[in-house]
């Protein structure tokens, strides 16, 4: 089915996030739409499955110009979604997950597993999916959950599918299955719109790249073009990829962390037997999908939660019984995975998220009283200092992107006198110009000595900050490898391989991405 | 980019959905600290003209002309406008100034009773004030204040003090009295998570017994008396009066000043009310912060309570004298509506506690004068509550824009999601669409 845009536009109040948005999706054509956080992607997206009514514009599908009140149209006309998060249940089989909303019924309204049982089995069996119809969702790994809601979207006879970002939870591996799946569903005629911000994903798959910013579209590429061309689209000007860095002059161990074990309120354990220092003076990323025990190691180095079994000292001293308070005021900046529910507080002014962890210390607070007109001068430097877009630092920090509000929290954190920086996720959800100056600031606070301890689920970010990878599977440390490691390799070892098997695993078969990676250094070769 | 996945919950875990509930509360209560003065102003406004019909429908002249509305209609207006004129400013005139009186004295003693019943309002209205911006719901300034009533009145008829000493005492044994009530739930939500709304229900309830059983004990009445009350609190602890002996006023509403101030102070400049603020807001960022919510949520309750107890005992200490089972009166709850009413902020609840007890002394003389039923004043207090809690429908009825300028059709369909999630652009949240497609699919 062909799916064209015209001039679609949508404004939220007085913001557009569309602007006279036009786009030509042919049949069979994998078509990838580009742009940062914010550009506007999923808006359009939405606009296409029903979510939103277009304020201007139209929808075509084959020429015939549609208008969808709500998702249920969009779905009868065709057009199926696969969004970011999962719209699953946990504790439905794969089969009730996909009838969902569409049973198939028999006499008396007795809902048909058979049938839908069989039409599952047939999809799967179609592309090979390998996919258990009777398998319960919360027991399936996160790609697997994926393919159930790609056959969801193909039960439903979509000839448009949408994918919301569908790699940011995959492994490299499990990526390349992914691409292999939307080739064949492209041979079959369905057409793909693909909503990325990762550059490299978009060369490897797509047949034609539309990349907009701010609301409209800014042109068209092929997958002929370079990532440098295609970043500078995305952003509006020259930005530099990788971030330039001296190498690592590591001194003592900062961190040490040695035979961690952290439970779950149901005993289970999520993080086990973990080893590993910081040193002064480097960066060590822990590399990982998401929920495999990174969260539960951060927060027991911050101390939120109490570890079962070993042990936490910084530049040897013992931090097992060191309140949160303790830990910060003795040097520990700390960059939470989930920044609106850990990192700010949403009603507080931009001044209050700023002395967050600082405000009865001084010179913020005599310890009884605050004083707000230093609270006010500082949070004014810093955040000029770092660069956020702002009105004044009295407006709630609600009021500010999700990227601004990152740079606050990083502001705050590294406005203090630090021996150890523990970042999690420091750039999700942040603008390809906001990454750059993040990287660039931790590596400023590297080479001030700080032991950097980052923890991210993108590969990108690891490779380019690492100074040495641990990479986590399943509350286990797989392995600690050197920076220079490839992508395939830290891939298997995400999935669990040990470092050593990964090594030949990976020499035997690249992925897209890893082939990727080559023909970019062939490129900065040639450059 | 990758956030958790709705799938990777952990099934074990059963407590999510009391979580989440308990979320939502949160939410609900930040929302109520963030509806405007405007709502506020307009709730009561509404409120009034809900009393007004009421008022009519009560009254037997308006029913008298309403028999024959389609031969006279004039009458049924002219009369009901005479009717509500008359009860309104009676209202009016009991309550602020009575410009009916024949001494100035006469005149302005309405204002003055209005204070006194303010007081205990806006005592226990800050204190329960201080629960709402710390994200709990305190229920329990009944049985606080009958604590704190209790001790300072003890400390009031027992000893022999020198004047001021043992006003002060007094004032302190109250504070005291409340704290306790108030730390006990404190406490056990800190540490064991109960849920303060029961725990503090239900610490009213044993508070009415215990004074039941004191008032029959002679240790603690003091008194001969059959009567299930105490002997008056000494002279030397009263709170002594403002303007003399033709007024009820006292030092109470000095108290009252002074508290309101110190709540100010407590919430906007001290590290501690800093904490508060942030449990209130976000505990999860409050606790990755460092501060120690375990303390913070004990304290909010234990400096509520302490409030409400001061509320109790200067009610009891420069109105009452005599401590009887009735003595907090409906204090507790109305002050949640002066909380409410105040949008949580010191001088609101300051504004908000003169309001109702305002409307509680004008509604003493407009039954008097009009034979409008007390009652209706009931009625006034419920309805801003009503609509306190429910700020949509007050700006529906007066066709305000929403607070965040989007548009109603597209906001009713993303209701539910956070407006922390809205700030990337990248709409919707996870929420609205997981409701927009179930709503889809029903299709």
């Amino acid at each position: 089915m062909k799916l064209e845009l015209r001039g679609v536009t949508k404004r939220f109040g007085t913001f557009t996030a569309n602007d006279a948005i036009d786009l030509t999706v042919e049949p069979g054509e994998i078509h990838a739409l580009l742009g940062e956080n914010g550009a506007g992607k999923s808006t359009l997206m939405n606009t296409i499955y029903g979510l939103y009514q277009p304020d201007e514009g139209q929808i075509l599908l084959d020429g015939r110009p549609v208008s969808f009140h709500g998702p249920g149209d969009a779905v009868a006309a065709g057009i199926g979604m696969v969004h970011q998060h999962f719209m699953l249940v946990p504790v439905f089989t794969v089969t009730e997950s996909v009838m969902l909303g569409y049973e198939p019924t028999k006499r008396a309204g007795l809902i048909d597993f058979q049938t839908a049982r069989r039409r599952v089995q047939e999809i799967s069996a179609r592309f090979g999916f390998d996919v258990d119809p009777d398998a319960y969702i919360e027991d399936l790994p996160v790609g697997a959950q994926q393919r159930v809601e790609i056959i969801k979207a193909l039960s439903r006879d979509a000839e448009v599918l949408i994918l919301d970002e569908p790699t940011a939870v995959l492994t490299p591996q499990e990526t390349d299955e992914l691409i292999s799946i939307m080739r064949q569903l492209k041979e079959s005629g369905t057409s793909i719109v693909f909503i990325t911000h990762k550059l490299r994903e978009v060369r490897a798959i797509a047949d034609t790249i539309t990349v907009i910013r701010r609301g409209k579209v800014v042109g068209q590429a092929t997958p002929e073009s370079t990532e440098t061309e295609l970043a500078s689209m995305m952003v509006g000007r020259e930005v530099s990829l990788t971030s330039e860095k001296t190498p690592a002059e590591p001194g003592e161990d900062a961190l040490q962390v040695e035979n961690l074990t952290v439970l779950d309120a149901a005993g289970k354990v999520m993080l086990d037997d973990v080893s590993l220092s910081v040193r002064h003076g480097e960066i060590l990323a822990v590399a990982g999908v998401d929920g495999n025990g990174q969260t539960e190691l951060a927060e027991a180095i911050l101390g939120t939660r109490e570890p079962a079994a070993g042990r936490i000292t910084l530049d040897g001293e013992d931090w097992s019984d060191l309140s949160v308070k303790q830990r910060l005021n003795s040097g520990l900046g700390f960059v939470p995975e989930d920044r609106s529910t850990d990192g700010v507080v949403a009603g507080f002014s931009i001044t209050e998220n700023f002395v967050l962890d600082m405000y009865d210390q001084p010179p913020y607070s005599n310890g009884t009283a605050m004083k707000p007109a230093v609270m006010r001068a500082a949070a004014e430097e810093q955040t000029s200092r770092f660069d956020v877009r702002l009105g004044t630092v009295d407006d709630p920090i609600s009021t500010l992107s999700g990227g601004n509000q990152q740079k606050v929290v990083l502001a705050r954190e590294l406005s203090r006198d630090l021996k150890l920086l523990v970042a999690s996720q420091p750039t999700r959800g942040l603008d390809v110009g906001s990454i750059e100056f993040v990287h660039r600031t931790i590596i400023e606070e590297r080479d001030k000595g700080t032991g950097c301890m980052i923890i991210s689920t993108e590969l990108d970010e690891v490779l380019n900050l690492a100074d040495r990878i641990a990479v986590m599977y399943r509350g286990r440390i797989v392995g600690i490898v050197e920076a220079g490691t490839s992508r395939d390799v830290l891939g298997l070892m995400m999935a669990g391989v040990p470092a050593a098997e990964a090594e030949v695993q990976a020499a035997q078969h690249h992925t897209v991405l890893g082939e990727a990676d080559e023909a970019a250094e062939g490129e900065s070769d040639l450059a | 980019m990758s956030e958790k996945t709705t799938t990777s919950q952990t099934p074990e875990d059963p407590s999510g959905a009391l979580q989440e509930a308990e979320g939502r509360l949160h939410h609900a209560l930040r929302e109520l600290g963030q509806s405007n003065w405007l709502i506020s102003a307009l709730a009561v406004v509404v409120a009034l003209a809900v009393g007004a019909v009421l008022i009519l429908a009560a009254n037997p002249q308006v029913q008298a002309t309403l028999g024959y509305f389609f031969a006279r209609p004039t009458d049924f207006f002219a009369t009901s406008f005479q009717v509500l004129r008359d009860a309104y400013s009676a209202l009016f005139r009991g309550a602020v100034f009575d410009w009916n009186a024949t001494t100035l004295q006469r005149s302005v003693r309405p204002l003055t009773e209005t204070m006194v019943n303010a007081v205990p309002l806006i005592l226990a209205g800050l204190g329960i004030a201080i629960g709402f911006r710390s994200g709990m719901l305190n229920i329990g300034g009944q049985g606080q204040i009958i604590l704190g009533a209790s001790f300072a009145g003890f400390i009031g008829y027992s000893f022999g003090l020198p004047l001021g000493a043992h006003m002060l005492l007094a004032l302190a044994g109250g504070l005291l009295g409340g704290a306790i009530w108030g730390g006990i739930a404190g406490v056990l939500k800190a540490r064991t998570g109960a849920n303060e709304v029961i725990v503090t229900i239900m610490l009213n309830n044993i508070a009415i017994f215990l004074l039941a059983w004191l008032l029959r004990q002679q240790w603690f009445t003091q008194t001969g008396s059959a009567q299930p009350q105490t002997a008056a609190v000494e002279d030397t602890a009263r709170l002594f009066s403002l303007l003399g002996g033709s007024f009820r006023l006292h030092a109470g509403i000095l108290v009252a000043v002074l508290a309101t101030i110190f709540v100010w102070w407590l919430m906007e400049r001290s590290t501690l009310g800093f904490e508060f603020r942030a449990i209130g807001e976000n505990p999860e960022a409050a606790r990755t912060a460092g501060v120690s919510v375990v303390k913070a949520t004990a304290l909010v309750l234990i400096i509520g309570g302490a409030l409400c107890g001061l509320g109790g005992a200067a009610h009891l200490l420069g109105t009452e004298y005599r401590l009887t089972a009735g003595i907090a009166g409906t204090i507790g709850f109305d002050a949640i509506t002066v909380a409410l009413l105040g949008r949580s902020r010191p001088l609101g609840t300051f504004l908000a506690g003169l309001l109702f007890g305002g409307l509680k002394a004008g509604g003493v003389l407009m039954q008097a004068q009009t034979g409008t039923p007390i009652d209706i004043v009931l009625v006034l207090q419920s309805v801003i509550v009503l609509l306190i809690a429910a700020p949509p429908l007050v700006r529906a009825i007066f066709f305000l824009p929403r607070p965040d300028g989007k548009p109603r059709r597209l906001r009713a369909r993303t209701a539910g999601s956070g407006s922390a999630g809205d700030d990337d652009g990248e709409q919707p949240t996870k929420d609205t669409t997981a409701a927009s497609q179930a709503g889809g699919s029903s299709r």
